[in-house]
């Protein structure tokens, strides 16, 4: 039996959501928590800031000085708009972006944090590992992630 | 990066078709070298101009960002098809990186730009 996805592109375009109240109160709590990462210089963010210009420390320096604010503001917006629709039962297209850009940066960072490889994605969790909650957060918002892009896959020009 | 068996709805295939038609501006485009008269008596210390060499834009193969998003993402930025957005999120995926546009600085550096506000690892260098 097949069940619907959690989230699906409307003949309207609008943009379903299906999640159970037990993922909605998960999800539900980390907006917050990346956003107050955000404020430091924790290396976990190291994926969501990439250097432009690796070999010129000058231009890198430029570079980073005029987007990283910009960079940073985009994603406390997009983690807000996820916190206050986190109980919607339709998102619009707007919202639906916002929810698959916070969705991949909490990977981004959780992944780093992880020192997730592609070999990660073929294992089960090891039981004993005490990262074993982490990790089952880290498949479970690909998961949904991978659906998030799906629906929205499906709204493209044809 | 990484494909997530989608178990609930594996119809990652559905949209083959192509999307959209705009495709220009991916391939380098090197600036003719311009043909000025040549100047015999050159001013010791005169800088040598170079010619144009454009700016590409790379982005780098990860194990966190997903196949599938890596190629939404092509299409969106920069209006790709989704057969030529695949093309280059597969070259990140097995050659490890992808030129995926080009132009002046100032145009790499705003691609590059939009590319990390995507989460995506995007350097940027001058065509050699």
């Amino acid at each position: 039996m097949r069940t619907p996805p959690r989230v699906s592109r409307t003949r309207r375009g609008e943009y379903r959501l299906r999640l159970p109240p037990g993922e909605r109160d998960l999800l539900r709590t980390l907006p917050a928590q990346l956003r107050e990462l955000l404020g430091t210089d924790d290396p976990a963010l190291e994926r969501l800031f990439p250097p432009a210009y690796p070999d010129d420390a000058e231009r890198e320096a430029e570079y980073a000085g005029m987007v990283r604010d910009e960079l940073a503001a985009g994603r406390r917006s997009a983690l807000d708009v996820m916190e206050s629709t986190i109980d919607a039962e339709r998102l619009n297209e707007e919202q639906v972006l916002a929810w698959l850009g916070a969705l991949n940066d909490l990977r981004l960072v959780l992944g780093t944090r992880l020192d997730v490889t592609e070999e990660t994605y073929a294992r089960p969790i090891p039981q004993d590992d005490p990262s074993a909650a982490q990790l089952a957060l880290y498949h479970y918002l690909s998961w949904l992630q991978e659906q998030v892009v799906e629906a929205l896959a499906a709204g493209l020009p044809s | 990066m990484v494909w997530v068996r989608s178990m609930l709805n594996p119809r990652s295939e559905s949209y083959q078709h192509s999307l959209g038609t705009s495709d220009g501006g991916t391939e380098a485009t090197r600036a003719a070298i311009g043909t000025a008269p040549v100047e015999v008596d050159r001013p010791a210390g005169d800088e040598v101009v170079e010619p144009d060499r454009p700016w590409l834009v790379i982005v780098w193969n990860d194990p966190i960002n997903l196949m599938s998003y890596v190629t939404f993402v092509f299409q969106k930025l920069f209006g790709y098809s989704h057969q030529k957005a695949t093309k280059l999120m597969l070259d990140v995926h097995q050659k490890g990186k992808a030129i995926v546009s080009s132009g002046s600085r100032e145009k790499a550096e705003f691609d590059v730009s939009r590319l990390h506000a995507h989460g995506l690892w995007a350097t940027m260098q001058q065509d050699r």
